[in-house]
């Protein structure tokens, strides 16, 4: 009987009451349910109603019968809560969504629409001055909110398979009720739904990207980070994400195609350049993160001077791109500039790398960190008084012309589809392709002989020796590799900022790309993996952008969100699976369950 | 000695060719000599053991063998080769190597680990990678299966896709004579292989070194578990203090008296007095012992 009940979790669904404790709060499960469905509804409702009298504050939320700003927020947070709770209580054409947890991702959901309410009602408050401001309907949403979160919490918490006994005390027991059980094997669906679906989650991408990105004051953009942060875990415990991720592995091609159309059609979801601008700047911190990852997630390299290799493409591709300033009156083509510039680069690279990688660890760290602002006080002085007159020194290169194929400029707006794609649209489209090719370079040097060499390098130096790995010289390979894919995303660069500046090019700045951040996205995102410095760069680009009050304290609050992270998630916000399991004991639980290849049988 | 062994000495038949041959090798860490003129040779088919009270240098013996230390004097050649000293051209060679403590790449699976031992065996660069071109998926297919084979062979196959560090003790130290074999070795150093393990788990490891010398790997070993390298050996040879004491087949080693008295003392020689005589008791009894194992081998 007892291995009935441990195994159900990961064969069945259909007894969630087996995998449950008692809630935190001792209210009669079902009243709780009906409680938190009336909170979920009426919070629901009441954005709907008008929140304060004037159009003083950011968003108009004055207007009864049309959600704006914040408002829409709440509705998005209450309307997810109200589906995952229903779905939780079995009703039909609903229980898709929670395959996994059913009640922490309605606790996490509910705790999102409470704290965006209430920042809402606080932030009203504080910028028109008093609570007088709010109007009723800011009220009634704050009460149901926080009835929403009473009765979430008095909801039963599921229990992970490997974990069913009862936690004791308030915050072992609150912690527990996080925790969800893994979703079992999903039945098999026909393939033109499961390709669906894929689109369909690449298209909720888009949509939460589009929104975040185009959120217009930095009230809006807190509250859009408020409910992803709770959004996101939420729809990790309730199986969602590994449901996708099962999905995604079984149609890698199908995935990764959506992917790229749904990245390629946000600027025709823009009417402006306002925001393209912001995207081609992601983009291109991101791919260089994405570089990055190369030589720190895989091979182990901490490179602190990593922005440098940017630097060398970037300066490359403005010497011969025929800028009336520049030192070499030349002008390459396009495709010859970014050769130019990957193969300089990793001149560069392998020329840094063979001294440097003669040092281990820390060592290597603060001397690529010597290396990096090397390069960077080099530009500033080959200015003809100092050295050489190569790159105008402080004053940089300015006035690259855009670029043009054929007879296509990149700098002029075009009229695709319908939809007017102006510089920066045409700039990111161009980008997303280097990117797609840095993607693909990393993936496939990753699974080869060549990456598995550089992980068991980054495991164990000596050991890898021993089994006949040259590691001074995959080590070079490594760096090199990066410093060309950076090299890759510097000629772009160049020709979006319309020059090169040796600033641009420090180890620690307010704004990315910089040696710091580029190390801190793909830490925050995730080492080793494709989709974690993807995030962390979008993350830390947008947040110095669309908060710029408190830009005195940016640096202040960036060191106590990565102190906050590697405390709790040192393995960064997407898992590696190998370094999920080497910072959290977990047992043997890294056995793939959902394996294709139908090899494993840990029951065997 | 119990135990019944299988001891098949076919390979000596044989005209033998030398696979390792040390000679003279010497290594001085400042004023300490660790290793002082040690001769070695391993014949193809051989299975060697290497003992030695601790801190004999037996591991730095092997850490020159291997291209780890650059022996002070002295040279090391495999299959009358000189061995660079270069651990990664060691094992290019086809010398692959085991450590005391065990180095597996905790974080990576157990094929993966297997598949890291291939390394040298394939030649697959970075353009190929990224290219995929049939060739490349070839030779992943090929060295997965080479991988697979070591896997079963040393009864890890149910186990790829765990994490090393996840495995019990035993099989890890499996996983690392799977690691070393995947380099396709004519010679694999074994550096303590049972060290931590109970008599079952000893027992497969010696069935395990047997099958890997039927399949025409030569074995040098190093081991404080007496009775595993008697009934493991073809020959024997005594480190002490960093001096090769006696080098033979088991029998002589386990008979010879200055072996004895490495492991257990010698009573101070300029001291006559009667304090020394109960030390003399134990020390008998062991060497009488021994004979009387040796008597037993030979009849």
């Amino acid at each position: 009987m007892i291995t009935m009940t441990t195994n159900t979790p990961t064969t069945t669904k259909d007894q969630p009451a087996a995998t449950t404790a008692p809630g935190l709060i001792p209210l009669p499960p079902a009243s709780a349910r009906i409680t938190a469905v009336i909170g979920a509804a009426t919070t629901f409702a009441s954005t709907f109603l008008a929140w304060t009298w004037t159009e003083a504050f950011p968003g108009n939320l004055t207007i009864s019968g049309y959600p704006g700003g914040l408002q829409v927020l709440t509705l998005t947070g209450a309307l997810l809560t109200l589906l995952f709770l229903l779905s939780g209580q079995g009703i039909r054409g609903l229980r898709w969504l929670t395959p996994g947890g059913t009640n922490s991702p309605v606790l996490l959901l509910a705790l999102g629409t409470f704290a965006v309410t209430w920042f809402a009602v606080g932030a009203i408050a504080v910028e028109l001055g008093g609570l007088v401001n709010l109007e009723p309907g800011g009220w009634i949403a704050a009460v149901t909110s926080l009835l929403l979160v009473i009765a979430a919490t008095a909801l039963p918490s599921d229990l992970p398979a490997d974990d069913q006994r009862p936690a004791t005390g308030t915050w072992k027991r609150l912690l527990h009720s996080f925790k969800a059980p893994e979703p079992g094997r999903a039945a098999p669906l026909p393939a033109w739904i499961e390709v669906l679906t894929i689109a369909a989650a690449c298209g909720a991408g888009l949509i939460v990207f589009t929104y975040g990105i185009g959120t217009e004051y930095g009230q809006l953009f807190i509250g859009f980070l408020i409910l992803t942060g709770f959004g996101a875990p939420a729809l990790q415990r309730s199986g969602l994400v590994r449901r996708f991720s099962t999905l995604s592995q079984k149609h890698r091609n199908v995935t990764i195609t959506a992917a790229f159309v749904a990245a390629a059609a946000f600027p025709f979801t823009q009417e402006s350049d306002t925001y393209t601008s912001v995207a081609v700047s992601i983009l291109i911190f991101a791919t260089v993160a994405v570089g990055l990852n190369v030589v720190v997630g895989l091979a182990g390299l901490l490179d602190l001077g990593y922005v440098a290799f940017l630097g060398v493409g970037a300066y490359t591709a403005a010497l011969v791109s025929g800028a009336p300033t520049a030192a070499l009156g030349i002008q390459f083509p396009f495709w010859a500039a970014v050769l130019a510039g990957a193969v300089v680069s990793m001149i560069f690279g392998v020329i840094i790398g063979a001294p440097t990688l003669r040092v281990r660890g820390d060592y290597l760290a603060i001397v690529t960190l010597g290396f990096g602002e090397i390069f960077r006080i080099a530009m500033q002085n080959l200015d003809g008084t100092s050295g050489p007159d190569i790159t105008n020194g402080p004053n940089g290169i300015p006035s690259i012309p855009d670029l043009k194929f054929f007879s296509f400029d990149l700098g002029e707006p075009h009229t695709v589809l319908g939809v007017e794609l102006g510089r920066f649209a045409n700039y990111y489209l161009l980008m997303l392709l280097f990117t797609a090719l840095i993607i693909i370079v990393f993936r496939r040097s990753d699974r080869s002989r060549i990456g598995r060499a550089w992980v068991a390098i980054r495991e164990d130096e000596t050991a890898a020796g021993a089994m006949g790995i040259n590691s001074f010289r995959l080590k070079l390979m490594a760096f090199a590799l990066g410093a060309t894919l950076a090299g890759i995303a510097g000629t772009v660069l160049a020709h979006v900022e319309y020059g090169v500046h040796p600033d641009g090019y420090k180890f620690v700045h307010t704004v990315p790309p910089n040696s710091a951040f580029l190390l801190a996205a793909v830490i925050l995102g995730g080492m080793g993996t494709v989709s974690g410095p993807l995030i962390g760069a979008a993350l830390l680009y947008l947040i110095p952008a669309k908060l710029q009050f408190m830009a005195d304290y940016q640096l202040l609050l960036f060191g106590i969100a990565l102190v906050l992270l590697m405390r709790f998630r040192p393995e960064g916000l997407i898992a590696d699976r190998r370094q999920q399991l080497e910072f959290h004991e977990t047992g043997q639980l890294d056995v793939p369950k959902d394996s294709a290849t139908g090899l494993t049988k840990t029951e065997a | 000695m119990t135990t019944a062994t299988p001891t098949p000495p076919a390979a000596e038949a044989q005209p033998a060719a030398t696979v390792l041959s040390a000679t003279g090798v010497t290594m001085r860490f400042g004023g300490l000599t660790a290793v002082q003129n040690v001769d070695l040779t391993v014949n193809s088919g051989e299975i060697v053991g290497l003992i030695g009270p601790n801190g004999a240098g037996k591991t730095t013996f092997f850490n020159c063998l291997t291209g780890l230390y650059t022996p002070t004097e002295g040279t090391v050649s495999y299959k009358d080769k000189v061995l660079p000293h270069k651990s990664h051209l060691v094992t290019q060679a086809g010398v692959a190597r085991t450590f005391q403590n065990i180095r597996l790449f905790a974080n990576m699976t157990v094929l993966e680990n297997v598949l890291v031992g291939r390394h040298t065996r394939t030649k697959e660069g970075l353009l190929s990678a990224l290219l995929r071109g049939p060739g490349f998926r070839r030779a992943e297919n090929q060295s997965e299966q080479r991988a697979m084979e070591l896997l079963e062979f040393t009864g890890l196959a149910a186990k790829r896709d765990h994490l090393a560090r996840n495995l019990p003790y035993g099989e890890q130290r499996k996983l690392e004579i799977a690691r070393a074999l995947a380099s396709d070795p004519g010679l694999l150093l074994l550096d303590e292989p049972t060290a931590g393990m109970n008599p079952q788990e000893t027992r497969a490891t010696q069935d395990l070194v047997f099958a890997i010398r039927d399949q025409g790997t030569a074995v040098l070993v190093i081991e404080h578990d007496m009775r595993f390298i008697f009934n493991l050996c073809d020959r024997v040879a005594v480190l002490v203090q960093g001096r090769k004491l006696v080098e033979g087949t088991p029998d002589v080693v386990q008979s010879d008296e200055r072996v004895v008295a490495a492991y257990l003392g010698t009573p101070y020689e300029g001291d006559t007095s009667a304090e020394t005589a109960p030390e003399d008791g134990p020390e008998d009894t062991t060497g009488t012992t021994s004979t009387k194992d040796t008597e037993g081998g030979t009849a």
